[in-house]
């Protein structure tokens, strides 16, 4: 018998924070990621962390930014709608530099929407998501097992980089139960130098700040903050390739959809045709060579979404409009089915040769 | 050569950016006196808000954060849960972050008892952006936004933050102050004083309501400015002590 | 076995999701790759319950389960929803208490299990649920007490440990039939 055990996805998030040395946590209950503030209510107090439901998703992503400010590894988690409010303080986060975690469950939109599986803030999260140029490091897990890891590695780069990093998940990966291994390497977190702790009367003060009224100041810390994200593109991208070195067809998915799409090409293989898939991690930055890559080959690609199609602009950009991208997908809580994968396949592909 | 007057250590050296008989520089002055002397500057963070006094950043020798407009109670509550023993913590926000836009955050950082202290510069005007009306302008009061002064049949009446705070259960104590002459500043460096011990000894939110002038968005000079306090300000906004639980709690027994 | 997709489906309450649960950590203990989803929202407090769940030997594509292999139905609601949906040849065990009509399809193998009856009768409370495992287990032949043992060992906390007998003996008559 293996030492994994079943978890729901939002529990092994809220578990790996933990092991992740999270002992903050901040939210506000919204449905499909509940699950998450329940777990931290029931284990904070435990380990002598902080569970604190706020009044608000506004305050739940201040609070984060206050223990941010104070140099400890923190979280937040909410689903679509409450995300749209935290935006506010993903702006100011990255205005000042902070590291934190945040999770997005996403639903179906737009406005309250619904509560089922969707991946339509995809623009919200690559795009930044608050007003102002900046960037979060997305992370699209795909399995229980990756929304543990990538919790842990989504703290590492946030301290890596002080920037925010975001589960980007959906109600399918944040409900369903697969078995996990939390045995999970993490590694120690950097010092802080820049904290707000106290001077201890050691040193000058330390300012935690986003405001800077001079224009030929604000605009080098943009400049400054984006050759930061040049070396997250060149050092962080992360993807997953299956079944592309000798692909006709290339499936863009992430998430939920890219576990429809692997069954997909099986089936297409199963009949012929020469489909592979290329699944984002990362979401930002996006994995763009191994689409220039398969460029080079494939016929045709087709985008995968829980959305009325977002990362298909990525795909198109990637790919430097080389090939035909396609778009199949579902939207406002609805799942594509295998089948619907697979026509879409055969119907790129000019039926079954 | 004997010094008899100097500026307070926790405060730096530079020049405010205040108007010109702005009560902001007193209260500055008040909160730092305070820190000096409850010799806390090396644990304290102070929480800036948006308004006039955002870049008290940049004048506190504490470390400091800046905090986005209203959220400074939430902000402070993640700084001194990060670290609650080690970690003296104060927000500094004006009417309109205090109490409109983060009238959320104010609410329940009282309600949980939060072991914080604010600073609260009620002017009733917004004096950044330029003179509009605030949360707790007077009724008739003109300003950019009410310029036929304020209509509470259009938008309400000014909103009491101490009286209204002092209905939960959970705040330690709220009282309010005025800086409009000499008697009326040492009580309010009393009070400012007794809401950093308060935390310091874990008996929780305290808020302290400084009544405050902005000449330059009231049209008035600072004299003129300091007796509308007396005139019209504190006849509505009433000095004293709304709530204070361990004082009650000591009568009772 | 290569993948079983299963669909448990009835009313919040009649223990669904548990059901669908055990039979995913059997799998575990075995060393497949399994999976479980649940629907969720407004349906989960009082209404319609159900989960997909995948034992396979290799691993599992998509988590969710719409043409299942096996059917679970404990009421009529869910036999009227899914009955169409089992592949040919698939399996369909009904809980014929609950369940007065026949399955119409004749391309699939179907099970009339009086499991909500049995457990009133055997004084098992509602468990009716692990009846119907029982009898699920030995159909499709992977029944076997070391692994029972195994798998309520994870389903049931520590708390609840004097459960076990019960869930065990429900699972043992539904073998039986």
């Amino acid at each position: 018998m293996s030492d994994k055990i079943l978890m729901k996805g939002n529990e092994a998030i809220a578990e790996a924070a933990i092991i992740a040395g999270c002992r903050h946590y901040f939210g506000y209950p919204i449905t499909p990621q509940t699950e998450i503030a329940a777990y931290m209510a029931k284990k904070m107090p435990k380990i002598g962390g902080t569970f604190l439901q706020a009044e608000s998703e506004i305050a739940a992503i201040n609070m984060v930014y206050g223990v941010a400010s104070a140099g400890k590894r923190v979280m937040t988690s909410s689903s679509s709608p409450g995300v749209s409010l935290k935006g506010e303080g993903l702006s100011y986060l990255a205005g000042s530099d902070l590291p934190s975690l945040i999770v997005n469950v996403q639903r179906g939109g737009p406005g309250l929407g619904g509560i089922q599986p969707s991946q339509s803030d995809y623009f919200q999260s690559t795009r930044g998501g608050g007003h102002g140029d900046y960037h979060m490091i997305v992370l699209a897990p795909a399995s229980v097992q990756e929304m543990a890891e990538l919790t842990v590695k989504g703290f590492e780069l946030a301290d890596t980089y002080r920037m925010t990093a975001m589960i980007l998940a959906d109600g399918t990966m944040g409900q369903m139960m697969e078995p996990v291994s939390l045995d999970l390497d993490v590694k120690p977190a950097p010092e802080k130098p820049w904290a707000t702790t106290g001077t201890g009367m050691a040193r000058e003060h330390n300012i935690v700040n986003s405001l800077s009224l001079v224009p030929e100041e604000l605009e080098e810390l943009n400049f400054k903050r984006y050759d930061r994200y040049k070396v997250i593109e060149e050092n962080e991208t992360m993807y997953e390739e299956y079944k592309v070195e000798d692909a006709d067809i290339v499936l863009a998915a992430f998430g939920i959809a890219a576990r429809v799409s692997k069954n997909a090409v099986d089936e297409a293989r199963k009949m012929g045709i020469k489909a592979g898939l290329i699944r984002p991690i990362t979401l930002w930055p996006f994995p763009k060579a191994p689409f220039k890559a398969a460029a080079e080959h494939a016929k045709a690609f087709i985008s995968v979404e829980l959305n009325m199609g977002q990362m298909i602009e990525d795909v198109i950009l990637a790919t430097e409009s080389k090939r035909p991208v396609t778009l199949c997908n579902r939207a406002g809580g609805m799942i594509p089915d295998p089948k619907q994968v697979l026509n879409s396949i055969i119907e790129v592909n000019g039926g079954i040769q | 050569m004997a010094v008899v007057f100097d500026k307070p250590h926790a405060l730096i050296d530079v020049p405010l950016h205040y108007c010109p008989g702005c009560t902001h520089g007193i209260v500055h002055r008040l909160v730092a006196e305070v820190i000096d002397e409850l010799g806390i500057e090396g644990k304290t963070i102070g929480i800036a808000p948006v308004g006039c006094s955002v870049m008290a950043y940049n004048y506190f020798n504490c470390d400091m954060i800046e905090a986005a407009h209203g959220r400074a109670p939430a902000v402070a509550t993640g700084v001194k849960r990060a670290d609650p023993e080690n970690h003296i913590v104060f927000t500094y926000q004006g009417d309109g972050d205090l109490a409109s836009i983060g009238m959320a955050e104010t609410v329940h950082a009282a309600a949980r008892n939060e072991n914080i202290t604010v600073i609260f510069i009620n002017n009733a005007i917004y004096g950044m952006t330029g003179g509009q009306m605030a949360p707790t302008s007077l009724v008739g009061q003109v300003t950019q936004t009410s310029p036929y002064g304020r209509d509470p049949k259009a938008c309400g009446y000014p909103i009491k933050v101490c009286e209204m705070l002092s209905e939960l259960v959970g705040p330690e104590y709220l009282e309010r102050v005025t800086v409009n002459n000499v008697k009326n500043v040492r009580n309010a460096k009393k009070a400012i004083k007794k809401a950093f011990q308060n935390q310091i000894d874990g008996k929780g939110f305290s808020l302290v309501e400084v009544v405050s002038s902005c000449p330059t968005n009231w049209g008035m000079t600072p004299k003129q400015a300091l007796d509308w306090i007396d005139s019209d300000m504190l006849p509505y906004y009433p000095l004293g002590v709304y709530k204070d639980r361990s004082a009650e709690q000591k009568e009772a027994e | 076995m290569s993948t079983k997709n299963m669909l448990f489906s009835g009313f919040g309450g009649q223990g669904i999701l548990f059901a669908g649960k055990f039979i995913a950590y059997k799998g575990l203990i075995e060393d497949k790759q399994v999976s479980w989803l649940p629907s969720y929202g407004p349906e989960m407090r009082g209404g319609t319950a159900s989960c997909s769940v995948i034992v396979s030997d290799t691993p599992v594509g998509s988590p969710i389960v719409s043409n299942p292999d096996i059917l679970i139905a404990m009421n009529l609601p869910s036999l009227d929803r899914f009955e169409d949906a089992v592949v040919p040849g698939g399996m369909i065990i009904a809980d014929s208490t609950l369940i007065e009509r026949k399955v119409k399809r004749d391309d699939v193998t179907v099970f009339y299990v009086p499991a909500t009856q049995m457990a009133s009768d055997n004084k098992l409370g509602n468990l009716a649920n692990m009846i119907i495992v029982g009898k699920l287990l030995k159909e499709i032949g992977d029944y076997s007490e070391e692994g029972l043992n195994a798998a309520l060992d994870k389903v049931i906390s520590a708390r609840h440990a004097d459960m076990k007998e019960v869930n065990l003996k429900a699972i043992k008559l539904g073998a039986e039939l």
